[in-house]
């Protein structure tokens, strides 16, 4: 096990207390099972997301930084966001503060004026949950730890557009053998293969959810995600494993949709990797939080004996 | 003057459709072609969103592949235009695939997965025609802008 990462700051973001409990439940269980520590940030903020981003792009840089700097008053120099728009904004900060004198400038202001630690790039490193489970426990540790293998298990790993978008703001990408891709991502793969899954060949695996448009043109969210629906049925998956709460949660309501406005039915479950994992370290669905899922996986779960 | 696409992005859409939904005997007696075909559906919607933005949609390679250069010219200034980059990639590496050996016995099902790439492809490049006000591809928005015409109408008039 990598000690670098057995302990880091947990960023769980606004989804992962809402839509995306499932998630935050499943992380964290899959943490402790694995042995690894999750330590919340203390008062930790909204990064800006998409709204504030969208209005003032410095001032999602700041948010975003607040909280790298609680981190780091912390005592952390990791911090793990299992969102990939948490995931995202917080990557994007460190960047522009390392590059954009005026983000800098602005985050110092603020900074000041709400009476905190100025945060300046490099202090803390942002990681996604499946680099956290990569780097820390690896392949080689979930093999170890599979009680009910996901054999037999079709998974189409679908990833997002967040999670390698854009590449600059992640320089730990591409960088050859045990890195992550941002044109073909793989560690998802990755891990749910050592678990036993059988991956199947998804093309869509970056491809837009919809989610921004998910209020403003619902249709439109509701199409594409039937696309990836249908899509990964086509490659023969049984299961869409998610790392990202708006694509899940997405993915789950406009299955629902597509069939009551389209009639177009798609039978592919739809479950976060940690669910996935965390049932083959030998949770039960509920410790997962299966059932706060729209999409009931419990009869394929039961046909699988993972529960 | 601006180039024409060669297919509006509702028949990409609905020859996407027949191509998902083909039957094996169909799409394995000239694979080759359905291979362009799916190139050439992609460049189509990418010079839809070029002449709806008013560009001269490029006529550059790149990698050899003209779909790759009409996506960098769209995301020129336009970040979240590189949300369809991979899509656009997937399109061209299904192209290759179907040319690299078509006499493969998964062919048929390699042609419906491009076709319901390039689908994704006008889905997105759709909806963002229809965000940006330039497009009528969702019908569920255009009651909304027909209640903005009226808005408007009752304002002025």
């Amino acid at each position: 096990m990598t000690g670098k990462y057995q302990k880091v700051a947990y960023y769980p973001g606004c989804a992962l207390e809402g839509s995306g409990h499932a998630y935050n439940r499943s992380t964290k269980a899959v943490g402790k099972k694995l042995g690894l520590d999750l330590v919340e940030l203390k008062n930790w903020n909204c990064c800006g997301a998409m709204e504030v981003k969208n209005i003032d792009p410095k001032l999602q840089t700041y948010l975003s930084a607040r909280n790298l700097s609680i981190a780091d008053d912390m005592g952390f120099d990791t911090v793990m966001a299992p969102c990939n728009g948490c995931y995202h904004n917080l990557k994007k900060a460190e960047y522009d503060l390392a590059n954009d004198e005026p983000s800098r400038e602005v985050n110092t202001r603020l900074s000041e004026k709400a009476g905190h630690a100025t945060y300046e790039a490099g202090k803390v490193e942002t990681i996604h949950a499946l680099d956290w489970i990569k780097h820390s426990v690896g392949e080689e540790g979930i093999k170890e730890r599979v009680k009910n293998s996901l054999k037999g298990l079709k998974v189409a790993n679908y990833y997002g557009c967040m999670y390698t978008r854009p590449r600059h703001i992640f320089p730990e990408k591409d960088q050859g053998p045990g890195t992550e891709s941002t044109s073909k991502p793989h560690f998802m793969d990755e891990i749910l293969a050592a678990a036993g899954a059988d991956n199947v060949e998804y093309p869509l695996k970056t491809a837009c959810c919809g989610g921004a448009h998910a209020l403003s043109d619902s249709d439109t969210s509701t199409k594409l995600v039937l696309n990836l629906l249908e899509t990964a049925e086509a490659c023969g998956a049984d299961v869409i494993a998610t790392e990202c709460p708006t694509c899940h949660t997405g993915l789950e309501m406009h299955q629902v949709r597509a069939e009551k406005v389209l009639g177009r039915k798609t039978s592919v479950k739809i479950l976060y990797f940690t669910q996935l994992l965390g049932m083959a370290m030998g949770l039960s669905p509920k410790t997962v939080g299966v059932q706060e899922n729209f999409s009931d996986a419990m009869p394929l779960i039961k046909e699988k004996k993972l529960a | 003057m601006s180039e024409t696409p060669a297919m509006s992005i509702e028949d990409v859409l609905a020859r996407c459709g027949e191509l998902s939904g083909a039957a094996d005997f169909y799409l394995t007696r000239d694979p080759a072609r359905y291979a362009d075909e799916l190139l050439a559906m992609g460049e189509a919607v990418l010079v839809s969103w070029h002449v709806a933005k008013g560009n001269e949609p490029t006529t550059d390679k790149v990698e050899g592949f003209r779909l790759l250069a009409l996506h960098r010219q769209g995301a020129r200034g336009n970040p979240s235009f590189n949300a369809c980059r991979e899509t656009c990639r997937e399109i061209v590496y299904h192209h290759n695939l179907i040319l690299h050996d078509p006499d493969s016995p998964d062919i048929a099902r390699t042609v419906r997965l491009g076709a319901m790439v390039v689908r994704h492809l006008a889905l997105f490049i759709g909806g963002k025609l229809e965000e940006a006000g330039l497009g009528e591809f969702c019908c569920s928005s255009r009651p909304v802008r027909q209640a903005d015409k009226l808005i408007s109408a009752n304002e002025t008039g």
